[in-house]
């Protein structure tokens, strides 16, 4: 097993994939709490899936480093929702249903129209699923994840106290003067980030689990803000290097082997705060 | 020159005009009641003075050292989120969030702090928020609005659901912050007999407006007829059928 281990981590795609698998677990669960408590479990879902048309643009014109217009679609996709999700017609829930099917019909319908691969259901599996796409990064793109997770996290590190003031009390912010629409915009475009980042680790169908698992999972256990995001973020990175090794040795895909430690993750957080709560 | 002066306010939102022609002035250590039957315009009201929306006509005018984002607010309990994993302190020292930058000062904590032990929660301070009761969590919440202000509070029905002890024992702290601490009351409550014991200014909004103090609006025709409501649903209640609900 640990040869099997050793073997792998000597190509540099390997340690690659990890750097990026850690770094982008540890900033989706960040703002896990805040998306699960203000009921925009969904959100991720349906970016997530605004992403995978992007993707499927980018692969019908065969622009290898994607992540660019990826970014930029995604993150008016959460503009769109988050901010304006209120005011107009449109009630949140439903406008994210409406634009996650959307953008996953279009793009199935680009890739299969223009898409001059040979093997395009491979191409959309691995895209929805995420199979193998983290051993293939290319280092630009490793770079500019990289680069993406640590200034998602130092922002949030800035911005922790209104977040944590718009997650409980958004009107109470506003009223004491604190710029919420800001704030808003600001956390929109984190999020975008985020779920382009988490497509990279578990593709875009699984990129939820990896931004609510955490977060439901201590919230179950603790009982203060900070001790959720902070215990939350450590959960999401064990998860997925474990995740990541199990498919390794295993030879399992990534994506659903890290949510499947996820999803255990949580039983034994519920399970503890049963147990807890009685004792 | 008072705290806040409503001109010719008219409140509304999406354009529909609610409440029109709102004329009423706060003075500094006022204890206000904004009376009135559900749908008057009561939210409404207490939105635009909390800048939460925009006057659609007239104006709020802020005065005697009061700037706007300086009312400290209680919301009604519907709308905090019971099921919110964070500590007391934590949410009472989310009130400094209007006068600090990024993180919390010293000074900030011991506010925090302060607040609690004068609404005597400060023991609860690292327990959940969720684990309360409705009474303790409305004071955790008081003490929020008392770290953003010191000037005035605006309770928005700050007593509903809640048992009648505990009532009782809010309206009684809040007198307290009014009279030791002279911070301006603003309460908004559709219970007009608590209104009248505690408040030594009522604005009645309805199809007719009526500002002015206690007196003046126990001797007015709009406060006799709303008074005499309630006097019968009191009878009513006496005979042991209330017949109001």
């Amino acid at each position: 097993m640990i040869e099997t281990l050793q073997l792998y981590f000597q190509y540099p795609f390997v340690r690659y994939a990890m750097l990026v698998g850690v770094l982008v677990a540890l900033c989706s669960s960040l703002l896990g709490v805040t998306l699960v408590l203000k009921r925009f479990s969904f959100i991720g879902d349906g970016l997530s899936h605004v992403a995978f048309l992007a993707m499927a643009v980018a692969a019908v014109f065969q622009w290898t480093n994607n992540m660019p217009l990826i970014l930029v679609v995604t993150i008016a996709a959460a503009i769109a929702v988050l901010c304006m999700g209120e005011t107009t017609l449109m009630k949140g829930d439903a406008a994210i249903a409406m634009i996650s099917v959307t953008s996953l019909a279009l793009g199935y319908l680009f890739m299969n129209l223009f898409s001059t691969s040979s093997n395009i259901s491979g191409d959309v599996c691995t895209t929805l699923f995420g199979s193998t796409s983290i051993l293939t990064l290319l280092p630009e793109q490793v770079i500019l994840s990289s680069v993406l997770s640590v200034a998602v996290v130092v922002i949030y590190i800035f911005f922790y106290n209104k977040v944590f003031a718009l997650t409980f009390d958004e009107d109470f912010s506003r009223a004491i003067g604190v710029k919420v629409g800001f704030y808003k915009l600001s956390i929109a475009v984190i999020i975008a980030v985020i779920i382009v980042l988490a497509m990279n680790l578990v593709g875009s169908l699984l990129t939820s689990a990896l931004i609510i698992f955490p977060a439901l999972s201590t919230m179950r256990l603790y009982k203060s803000f900070k001790a959720v995001v902070i215990s939350s973020a450590v959960l999401s990175v064990l998860c997925a290097v474990t995740g990541m090794l199990v498919s390794i040795i295993v030879g399992t895909p990534v994506g659903s082997t890290i949510v499947g430690i996820e999803i255990i993750a949580y039983a034994i957080c519920v399970i503890a705060g049963r147990t807890l709560v009685r004792a | 020159m008072a705290q806040i002066t409503c001109k010719n306010l008219v409140v509304g939102y999406e354009g529909q005009v609610v409440r029109d022609n709102i004329n009423f002035i706060v003075e500094k250590g006022d204890y206000l009641c904004i009376v009135g039957e559900n749908g008057s315009g009561k939210s409404t009201l207490m939105k635009t003075l909390l800048s939460l929306q925009k006057p659609m006509a007239g104006e709020i005018i802020f005065g005697d050292g009061l700037v706007a984002n300086e009312i400290g607010y209680l919301p009604q309990q519907s709308t905090v989120k019971r099921d919110f994993p964070a500590t007391n302190f934590e949410i009472v020292l989310s009130g400094n969030l209007g006068h600090s930058s990024f993180f919390y000062s010293k000074k900030d904590k011991e506010m925090a702090l302060d607040a609690m032990k004068r609404l005597r929660i400060d023991e609860f301070k690292d327990k959940c928020f969720r684990e309360l009761s409705g009474g303790q969590q409305q004071r955790v919440l008081l003490a929020r609005a008392l770290c953003a202000t010191q000037k005035v509070l605006l309770l928005d029905e700050p007593v509903s659901g809640l048992d009648p002890k505990v009532t009782a024992e809010m309206y009684e702290l809040v007198k307290e912050l009014n009279q030791n601490d002279k911070i301006t009351i603003i309460m908004i409550s559709h219970d007009l007999n608590d209104a009248l014991k505690y408040a030594t200014h009522i604005l009645h909004v309805g199809s007719e407006i009526f500002f002015g103090t206690k007196v003046e609006y126990l001797n007015s025709e709009l406060g006799k007829q709303f008074t005499s409501e309630i006097r019968n649903n009191i009878i009513c209640e006496f005979c042991g059928k209330n017949i109001s609900k």
